[in-house]
């Protein structure tokens, strides 16, 4: 039997970029959080703040440890597993890349070191200092990586001779069409996700009677966070739904389920979407929906599938499932932020058991909506690498596909054993609880000049 | 020559200072893994990774760079080396994975011996199949209508491994002296006593592909021994033995910082006579520098922000590696 490297490679990268997004997402909400704690210990000198501050960072290095050595791996596969992509696009996508290290990897690389192991060495105004450059380090990563991903979407500012990219501007190139929405919603994501989880952990604690002080502090800014930032995510959602129409249609008609661009679209609840018949199975819908959505107007008409050839439409299932999975966890985040915020308002959020128990295991929600989020707009862009200039089917390296394969299963076989360790080692952090310490006496050996290395 | 001419080796030089920080710093670190198996106890391995703990981060971001600074500058070299050396490299990305988390993992576990073994293979892996890359890159990729056109294992040579294998001991070598450094007492002893033999093992490994190389691959041969190239490199050998005398003097008299420094200057010299070896080649025996070169206009627009950020990345390592100065003290733990 024969296997098709391309499809094995594509694997091979959804899977490695899957697991990769994972942890900065979850990294960039941690370390706003962090700086956020860093500056509340540095502003109001509550001991509360540094206790939460030095257990986040704690969880933060696991994540970013995990999101370091993942995220080599990807800064690699562009090259191992997608060489002709790299040769035709690098022009444009290399230095969107290269600045994301130059601007953002160093730094965090450094600050994370204060915040870990600097405490007894530091000033205090650094330590605080030191959150908020990780943070800033985190966020400055995702606004290249994104600016990137968002060119391969929808391509701007460059020109192609002898079938390769060339630069025309830059700030096209940076900007381009999709990029300022996509930024919006991956930040708004990834704060939400860190948000949940503080949400989770403070409940869990409430729940167990343990760390009273943290916990109701780390409940009272999860529901201040998520409250302003789930809603936004609709909005932001939404606009970002209006571009992919303009410049990605066939995206849109996939998350729609929509074929028949001359009808107007229903919002399909639920269906099974069948590429063989060109129809959806076990419809659920609400009629006229999405044309109110995505045009405002009742008849509104869209692109539907049928109106490209079978291999310029992206596999309509991943997408279609993908944006429901997503759609229905805003809609929970939006619920359980604002049911939080009431019950606050009505001086009950500590005491409502049932709900504490809710959100203190949907902890993942996050998580689960930017797989599903990734699905859409990576699946969605399909069958092309880079809309409309790049076939993925033409981005593949000349790697023979035995080797793709055995990298792939090792791939596998190394990330799901790293993740479960890491998940397990997160997991004891919270069990251990908040360490009820205070800063340690200077040790003898830093007045001599000699290092210790604890925090 | 103007200056679009000249960016392509503006560069080559560019990342040729990315790859030598990245073999320097990375190396110590990898190399204090290289070393795990044969230390004394976990309380001596937790000092071990103590005194690393801070800097190796920041470090590894170096083989970002070095591989992030050939995609953006030699988009052509780049589609080349990565698919031909495709399982040396993943396999060093794996190992790189395992060894990274165990930074924070086996300070979190209870049974640290599995997590000493992790950190030990990854970082001994790692290092093994970056001098495999460099061995194969070394003797060259065989490239068709400019792409990759060899098999899946070309790299595996007689030279790959015994780059490998001298990789590995220079990074044990870089390893066993920072520790001479950042420790005292017995175990600065014994960090030197196996600097010693690391020292001697590095030299008999770089001999042989002195040897190897130019009566394998005859362009090297011409470069070397051509006259009057011969006179002009003749300084590059006498320097080189002239280094690795100071660095044996300095771990026998028990120096602290300079067999560290000296070690650094030995690797950076070898560096130096695989770059005479291979210029004007970023994969030879075919690309040239200036072939493989990103569009001007790619390469102008990032040499702008590199020129500004360089220096402050500098600056971050500078301060990290001040911050985190001393010794490590016998009771240390990771946090």
């Amino acid at each position: 039997m024969g296997l098709d490297p391309t499809l094995l490679a594509r694997i091979q990268f959804a899977f490695t970029v899957s697991f990769h997004i994972i942890f900065p997402t979850f990294t960039i909400g941690v370390a706003a959080y962090l700086a956020t704690l860093e500056v509340l210990w540095g502003w109001t000198g509550a001991e509360r703040y540094k206790r939460l501050a030095a257990f986040w960072t704690k969880i933060f290095a696991v994540s970013f440890a995990m999101g370091v050595v993942s995220g080599l791996v990807l800064s690699y596969q562009f090259g191992t597993n997608w060489s002709r992509f790299s040769a035709t696009v690098g022009n444009v996508v290399g230095p969107l890349i290269g600045y994301e290290v130059l601007t953002a990897f160093f730094l965090e690389a450094t600050f994370l070191s204060v915040l870990l192991f600097g405490g007894e060495r530091v000033p205090r105004w650094l330590h605080v200092f030191s959150g908020i450059a990780v943070a800033f380090g985190t966020a400055l990563s995702a606004f290249w990586i994104l600016s990137a991903n968002s060119w391969m979407q929808t391509p701007a500012g460059y020109t192609m001779q002898g079938g390769v990219a060339f630069p025309l501007d830059w700030w096209a190139i940076i900007f381009n069409p999709s990029f300022p929405y996509r930024l919006a919603h991956m930040l708004d994501a990834s704060l939400l996700t860190g948000g949940f989880v503080v949400l989770a952990i403070g409940a869990r604690y409430l729940l167990a009677n343990r760390h009273v002080e943290e916990a109701r502090t780390m409940l009272r800014m999860a529901i201040l966070l998520t409250s302003v930032l789930a809603p936004l995510q609709l909005l932001i959602g939404d606009q970002h739904g209006l571009n992919t129409l303009k410049y990605q249609p066939m995206k849109i008609a996939a998350i729609e389920g929509h074929w028949d661009g001359s009808k107007p679209g229903a919002f399909e609840i639920f269906a099974w979407p069948d590429e063989k018949t060109e129809t959806n199975l076990l419809s659920i819908a609400i009629p006229h929906g999405s044309s109110l959505v995505l045009t405002h107007e009742w008849n509104g008409l869209f692109p539907g599938l049928k109106s490209v050839p079978l291999q310029d439409r992206p596999p309509v299932k991943n997408v279609f499932f993908g944006f429901r999975i997503m759609l229905a966890i805003g809609f929970y985040m939006i619920a359980a932020a604002l049911f939080g915020a009431l019950l606050w308002w009505r001086g009950r959020l500590f005491e409502t058991r049932w709900y504490l128990t809710i959100v203190a295991n949907t902890w993942w929600v996050g998580f689960v909506a930017v797989i599903a989020g990734w699905t859409v707009t990576e699946g969605g862009r399909q069958p092309w690498i880079v809309q409309g200039v790049l076939r993925t089917a033409d981005a593949v390296s000349p790697v023979p596909a035995g080797s793709v394969l055995t990298t792939l299963i090792l791939f596998v076989v190394v990330y799901l054993t790293v993740f479960s360790f890491g998940a397990y080692f997160i997991n004891r952090l919270i069990a251990r609880g908040i360490q009820d310490r205070t800063l340690p006496a200077r040790p003898p050996e830093l007045a001599s000049g000699r290092a210790k290395f604890e925090s | 020559m103007d200056f679009v001419a000249l960016l392509p080796f503006i560069w080559a030089a560019l990342i040729g200072i990315a790859v030598a920080f990245y073999v320097i710093l990375d190396g110590f670190d990898l190399g204090i893994g290289v070393l795990f198996p044969f230390a004394r106890g976990d309380a001596e391995r937790d000092r071990m990774l103590a005194a690393i703990a801070p800097f190796w981060d920041g470090n590894e971001t170096w083989l970002v760079l070095g591989g992030g600074g050939l995609l953006v500058a030699f988009p052509r070299a780049y589609s080349i080396i990565m698919p031909a050396f495709y399982l040396p490299i993943m396999a060093m990305l794996l190992a790189l994975v395992f060894r990274g988390v165990t930074f924070e993992f086996r300070g979190i576990a209870e049974r640290k011996r599995f997590w000493n073994f992790v950190f030990a293979a990854g970082s001994t892996v790692a290092g093994f199949c970056q001098g495999l890359v460099l061995g194969g890159l070394v003797q060259g990729v065989k490239i068709e209508n400019g792409a990759f056109a060899g098999g899946a294992f070309d790299w595996a040579t007689p030279f790959g491994v015994l780059c490998g294998l001298g990789v590995v001991a220079g990074y044990a070598l870089l390893g066993s002296t920072w520790l001479m450094m950042k420790t005292d007492g017995d175990m600065a002893a014994r960090a030197a006593g196996k600097a010693k033999v690391l020292l001697l093992a590095v030299l008999v490994f770089m001999a042989a592909v002195s040897v190897f190389t130019p009566l394998e691959i005859p362009r090297i041969a011409e470069r070397w021994f051509a006259l009057p190239n011969f006179y002009y490199l003749l300084p590059v050998p006498i320097l080189t033995a002239a280094v690795a005398l100071a660095d044996w003097y300095f771990i026998a008299t028990r120096h602290e910082a300079a067999p560290f420094l000296a070690t650094i200057a030995l690797f950076l010299l070898g560096y130096l006579g695989l770059v005479i070896s291979t210029f004007p080649f970023i994969v030879p025996p075919d690309l040239t520098i200036r072939d493989a070169a990103a569009a001007p206009a790619s390469q102008s627009f990032i040499l702008i922000g590199t020129l500004i950020l360089l220096p402050i990345i500098l600056g971050y390592t500078a301060l990290t590696y001040w911050l985190f100065r001393g010794k490590v003290g016998a009771s240390a733990a990771y946090h």
